[in-house]
């Protein structure tokens, strides 16, 4: 099992969301989040005094899944995030021990 | 009931002599008109002229609340930073309350009724004599009573718009109680000299007869410089100018403008006192100065900083609000709009520039547009005032300088001078004896904290609820 957690723009978020239905995926979490990475914020004025806002508004998804389909999700969050500019985005893969599922306590893949 | 008493109108008109109905059909003979059909006829006519000017001015005071009461609420609450919202908005509602007790018993007696030229007298004091009748030293056709509520809705948002200079880092307890006594010792003082009987600085009859309109200097000029003292005396919020404290919801600031802008029709066409056509003058100029503002402060902006942003369009607007304030029934259409272009640019330089080179607080510059502003308008009063629009010094005398009464400008300076005068040395005994009484500040602790929970254990947003 491994875990995936893309952050995005939050305007790429329904798209993101549709392409991972499309390959199959089925459980994700979303979060607001805010961050930067090497885009570092933009500057706002008001009343003329310049205001640099480093951390941005992005949306961070994550799912757990099989193994076989860190590709498939991995092409699909990256097809459809993607603008080609900076501040795009990040995909994180790690590997995940356990999984439970809380209503009858199944263990390991069949609780995805 | 209707029934019964239509049935009886019917019965007396059967009942009428004939003599009577025949006087009533034929034309009525000249020597029938009597001294007294005159008389009821003018009072008709007085009546009808008291309930006209009586309903715009009750109007006009609902609208100058509705500056302050969501107005400017909303225009400083969206300005700060979300913990201060509460705390901010609190501010302005406060004087609602605190100003208009404070009217009945004394305010309104120290700026209105008979005194000296620097403030008024003690005749009405909890506002004895003030009847429903008019008082024709101010308004001859409306109810002293709504002369004096007018008049205290303008007397509300004064202090509240000297709220915008210590945003954010004063106790709410010190500015209770340093608003209250600002409202009876700068303010009523202020209005007496400009527009109370026998004062100082009123145009009509006053040593130095300076032209005011609708508060150019007795609520922008004393509010504005009042902020000024009051940023310089307090310090700045913790953290200014490294940190970033940008406006944590424009929404509300432009709700709150355009409020501010709809109500100043209250305020300056109010200030006709009636509703002919000098309200008309005055709702016009409000308008296009306020518009003109806009652009001009825009404009400005785009130049500085490369963006039209909307916190620059509301402000420009208010900006050209106020600068029209004190000409508003004295100047023709074209020169308002000259007036609000002016105002645009002068209050953005005020508050891009002027600000940073000295590094004062001023927290939502209110001496950068309502000092600045209302300084500017009263002296461009003097130059367009026209006696076209309003003879202000009796038919047929040139008022401003276009009439050719150059020497009109100098009252100005002088009665923007005394403002300026009273306005400062008032503040500062104020904040130096409320600071070592109550203390002004709240604790650094307090300030990181916010007002919100510091001050009124609330929250404006909670957003787990």
């Amino acid at each position: 099992m491994l875990k995936i957690e893309a952050i995005i723009q939050p305007s790429k978020l329904d798209a993101v969301k549709d392409a991972l239905l499309e390959v199959g995926i089925e459980g994700m979490t979303i979060l607001e989040a805010r961050g930067h990475g090497r885009q570092k914020g933009h500057t706002e004025f008001y009343r003329g005094r310049e205001y640099t806002v480093d951390l941005l508004p992005k949306v961070k998804i994550e799912m757990v899944v099989l193994d076989e389909m860190k590709e498939k999700a991995v092409n699909a969050i990256g097809s459809a995030a993607r603008t080609g500019r900076i501040g795009d985005g990040k995909i994180f893969v790690s590997r995940v021990e356990e999984a439970i599922r809380i209503r009858n306590d199944e263990r390991g893949e069949t609780a995805l | 009931m209707f029934g019964v008493r239509f049935r009886f109108s019917l019965l007396s008109l059967l009942l009428l002599p004939s003599s009577l109905l025949s006087a009533q059909t034929s034309p009525p003979a000249q020597t029938a008109v009597t001294q007294a059909d005159v008389k009821s006829l003018q009072d008709a006519i007085h009546s009808a002229q008291m309930n006209a000017d009586n309903a715009w001015m009750l109007v006009s005071a609902a609208l100058v609340l509705l500056m302050t009461g969501p107005g400017l609420a909303l225009f400083y609450g969206g300005l700060v930073r979300r913990k201060n919202i509460l705390g901010t908005m609190m501010q302005s509602f406060a004087m609602m309350g605190l100003v208009t007790i404070l009217w009945a018993i004394v305010g309104y007696s120290l700026a209105f009724a008979h005194g000296t030229s620097f403030i008024g007298g003690f005749e009405h004091v909890f506002l004895r004599g003030v009847s429903l009748a008019p008082n024709t030293d101010y308004a001859a056709t409306i109810p002293e009573q709504t002369y004096m509520v007018y008049q205290l809705m303008f007397a509300i948002i004064t202090p509240a718009l000297i709220t915008g200079a210590f945003a954010e880092r004063m106790k709410f307890s010190a500015m209770a109680v340093f608003l209250s006594l600002w409202s009876l010792i700068v303010y009523s003082p202020m209005a007496h000299m400009v527009w109370g009987v026998g004062g100082l600085l009123n145009a009509n009859g006053g040593r130095i007869p300076s032209l005011d309109f609708a508060g150019g200097t007795v609520v922008h000029v004393t509010s504005g410089i009042s902020a000024l003292v009051t940023a310089i005396y307090l310090g700045k919020r913790i953290g200014y100018p490294q940190t970033n404290m940008p406006p944590h919801s424009m929404v509300l600031s432009f709700i709150g403008a355009c409020l501010l802008w709809v109500g100043w029709f209250g305020f300056n066409a109010g200030s006709a006192l009636g509703s002919g056509p000098l309200a008309t003058s005055a709702f016009v100029n409000t308008h296009f100065a306020a518009a003109t503002a806009a652009l001009g402060w825009t404009i400005a902006e785009w130049i500085h900083n490369g963006k039209p942003t909307a916190l620059g369009a509301i402000s420009g607007a208010v900006a050209g609000l106020v600068a029209i304030t004190p000409a508003s029934g004295f100047v023709q259409p074209f020169p308002a709009l000259l007036i609000g272009l002016a105002a645009g640019v002068f209050c953005s330089f005020m508050v891009f520039k002027v600000k940073s080179w000295f590094g004062y607080d001023d927290s939502l510059d209110a001496f950068g547009v309502h000092g600045a502003g209302g300084t500017l308008g009263a002296l461009l009063t003097g130059f367009f005032a026209t006696r076209l629009i309003n003879p202000a010094f009796g038919p047929g005398a040139a008022t401003g300088a276009v009439d050719g009464h150059w020497g009109q400008i100098l009252n100005q300076v002088a009665g923007v001078a005394i403002a300026w005068a009273l306005s400062a040395a008032g503040t500062l005994v104020l904040l130096f004896l409320v600071d070592k009484t109550i203390g002004l500040r709240v604790s650094a602790e307090d300030e990181s904290t916010g007002l919100d929970l510091s001050q009124h254990g609330e929250e404006g947003y909670d957003l787990n609820s």
